[in-house]
């Protein structure tokens, strides 16, 4: 009987002891912040990790904000984020110097619903004067010059941003302040103040479901929200004067035409090139370049290199554009950077 | 002197210990709140100035923070939410403890209470999709206030029965034999009496009104600037924005939403002390003391 007892506790205890030390070479990766990425982040999860069992990787959302905070305060291993941090946070950041690694390029679509008109044409500053109110109804005739072949009826617009703090915001009113500054007086961030006679819905979801259930309604989603929403979006007039399409391959085009700083920081609104499309945002990973424990540092290494790596093959599926290849090959060559001091 | 307690066991003052410490803790956690929380406000009031609580202007793009229209939804909501839910919670317990057949009673408590531990995101779904969408209430004042009533009906409705319940049966026998209706002895014997308990069940109800944040998120509306009289507009709450913009929120706006959470903090605070004050000298007066 104690016999049987000493056998199956020793069993026990030697089971528990492989448990932990399948633990210790078991690689847990914490991240958090845009909701944006979030989708490319799950897939992108799903197929790593097939590859590498031994790393665990977690993305929560919660907002870029959320994630540079989390980063800030060293309780994520990386940060998603659709802004870089601002010059006087970079101060709170407990871990020293952060890397930027672009991941993906993602155009944000005009959709509107409106009684007999499938296709649409805004420029900047028609979509400045509709989402600050100076144009409330659809047949205003800042909209009938976008649209010379269109007749346009006299329905009133009811415009629909985000009530949360968003990085699309932020994308979509920097297209406004870039593209139309003698127009657009809200400026430009994660919210903005947006006249009262505004509908406001939460997420990209949110705003979707609202345009959808009104009449005259018009709100900025992205892509592949409108595209679930099965709403029309609009063609928006790029810096070459072309009304283009939002479509992976047009923020593409826009990802040729952006100016990249050294830290591979850009914004990617409002791009030049005849074929892009306008209102595109982008989104990075943040890590800390100096990490305290070698195994995590190889492990972050080996995400991020597939994030910007192998995984933008995920991206078009996705409804986001794959970096263009000459950031793409900066933001492989800063991988290293990431190191153990 | 005749000394009952005797000597102190040692289980005694440990007992005596944890207890102290727990109710410390509890006054310890207030306070670090408090401490903290307007240490994080300090910036935007070095900006804004005392002007925080009358700009109608909220642009984080521009660092202008005003509270006064965020002040006004909160208080607006909760004033409709009263007014709505004052008549039916006195009505109910009234209904329970003088109307109700005995047998009905008990069921119908468990049910009121019920109420009072559905998860207000489900009263926010319920009102998006019945209020707003089914009913055409909208994103509004007044949806905001349908939620909230329905939301502090149960607090009200428990805390007046339980007040209603103190009334001597001798004052009730009193009017009673007077020749008075059940509506006039209710009227003579059982408001009067727990009048200041009903007050500070209301106030209670306020204050749950005022901190509610999800279910008046969802359905408020999410409009700036709105200081109006008109229940159908949509409009903001100081708990709303918090929620709202929190997570994207950084630097001068994060300290923005901190002075609106203090602000709101004091606000519950003041009421809450006020309707505890309030019932227990009701509760005092009723048992006689």
């Amino acid at each position: 009987m104690s016999r049987r007892l000493i056998v199956s506790t020793i069993a026990v205890a030697s089971l528990a002891f492989a448990a932990c030390q399948q633990q210790a070479r078991q690689q847990t990766l914490n991240g958090s912040g845009a909701t944006f990425q979030k989708p490319y982040q799950e897939a992108a999860i799903e197929r790593f990790t097939a590859l590498h069992r031994n790393i665990t990787i977690n993305y929560s959302g919660g907002g870029s904000g959320k994630g540079r905070q989390d980063l800030a305060d060293m309780v994520v291993d990386f940060a998603g984020s659709d802004s870089p941090f601002k010059e006087a946070d970079l101060a709170g950041n407990k871990g020293g110097e952060v890397l930027y690694f672009p991941i993906l390029l993602g155009p944000v679509a005009v959709c509107f619903n409106l009684e007999g008109v499938a296709s649409l044409q805004l420029s900047a500053g028609t979509i400045a004067r509709i989402f600050q109110r100076d144009v409330t109804l659809w047949n205003d005739p800042a909209i009938a010059a976008d649209n010379p072949d269109l007749t346009l009826p006299a329905a009133g617009i009811v415009v629909v941003h985000r009530s949360d703090g968003s990085g699309t915001t932020d994308n979509f009113t920097k297209f406004l302040v870039s593209a139309a500054p003698e127009v657009w007086r809200l400026q430009s961030g994660s919210t903005v103040e947006w006249p009262a006679e505004t509908q406001a819905g939460a997420g990209n979801s949110g705003i979707a479901q609202i345009v959808r259930a009104t009449a005259g309604a018009v709100g900025y989603v992205d892509l592949s929200d409108a595209k679930a929403s099965g709403l029309p979006y609009a063609r928006v007039k790029n810096q070459a004067g072309n009304y283009v399409e939002p479509t992976v391959s047009s923020a593409s085009a826009a990802g040729d035409g952006i100016e990249v700083n050294d830290d591979l920081t850009f914004s990617a609104v409002n791009a030049g090139g005849p074929g892009s499309y306008p209102i595109t945002g982008q989104s990075w990973v943040i890590v800390y370049a100096n990490q305290a424990d070698q195994a995590k540092a190889a492990a972050i290494q080996a995400y991020v290199r597939f994030l910007v790596g192998d995984g933008q093959e995920l991206l078009p599926e996705l409804d986001f554009a794959p970096l263009p290849p000459g950031l793409q090959a900066k933001a492989l060559a800063q991988v290293d950077r990431i190191r153990t001091s | 002197m005749l000394d009952l307690t005797g000597k102190r066991a040692p289980g005694d003052t440990a007992f005596r210990f944890v207890a102290a410490a727990a109710a410390g803790l509890v006054l310890l956690i207030l306070a670090l709140i408090a401490i903290t929380m307007s240490a994080r406000a300090v910036p935007v009031f070095q900006s804004m100035g005392l002007r925080f609580f009358s700009e109608t202007r909220w642009s984080a793009p521009e660092g202008v923070f005003g509270a006064l229209p965020f002040l006004w939804g909160t208080l607006f909501t909760a004033a409709i939410a009263i007014v709505l839910a004052v008549p039916v919670s006195l009505g109910v317990a009234l209904f329970i403890t003088e109307v109700a057949p005995r047998w009905l009673r008990k069921p119908l408590v468990y049910v009121v209470d019920l109420l009072a531990v559905v998860p207000s995101v489900v009263f926010g779904l319920w009102g998006v999709v019945v209020l707003s969408q089914f009913f055409g209430l909208g994103r509004s004042f007044l949806t905001a206030g349908v939620i909230l009533a329905i939301m502090i009906t149960p607090i009200i409705t428990s805390l007046a029965r339980e007040v209603m319940e103190t009334t001597p049966a001798s004052e009730k026998e009193a009017a009673l034999a007077l020749g008075a209706t059940r509506w006039e002895m209710i009227g003579a014997a059982v408001l009067p009496h727990s009048a200041g308990g009903l007050v500070g069940s209301v106030m209670l109800g306020l204050g749950r009104a005022l901190g509610e944040t999800i279910a008046v998120a969802l359905v408020i509306g999410s409009a700036l600037g709105r200081i109006t009289l008109d229940p159908m507009a949509a409009g903001y709450s100081m708990p709303a924005v918090i929620a709202n913009e929190w997570g994207e929120a950084a630097g001068l706006h994060k300290s923005a939403l901190i002075a609106l959470a203090v602000t709101l903090f004091l606000i519950t605070i003041v009421v809450n002390l006020i309707a505890s004050a309030v019932v227990q000298r009701s509760m005092r007066k009723s048992r006689g003391l």
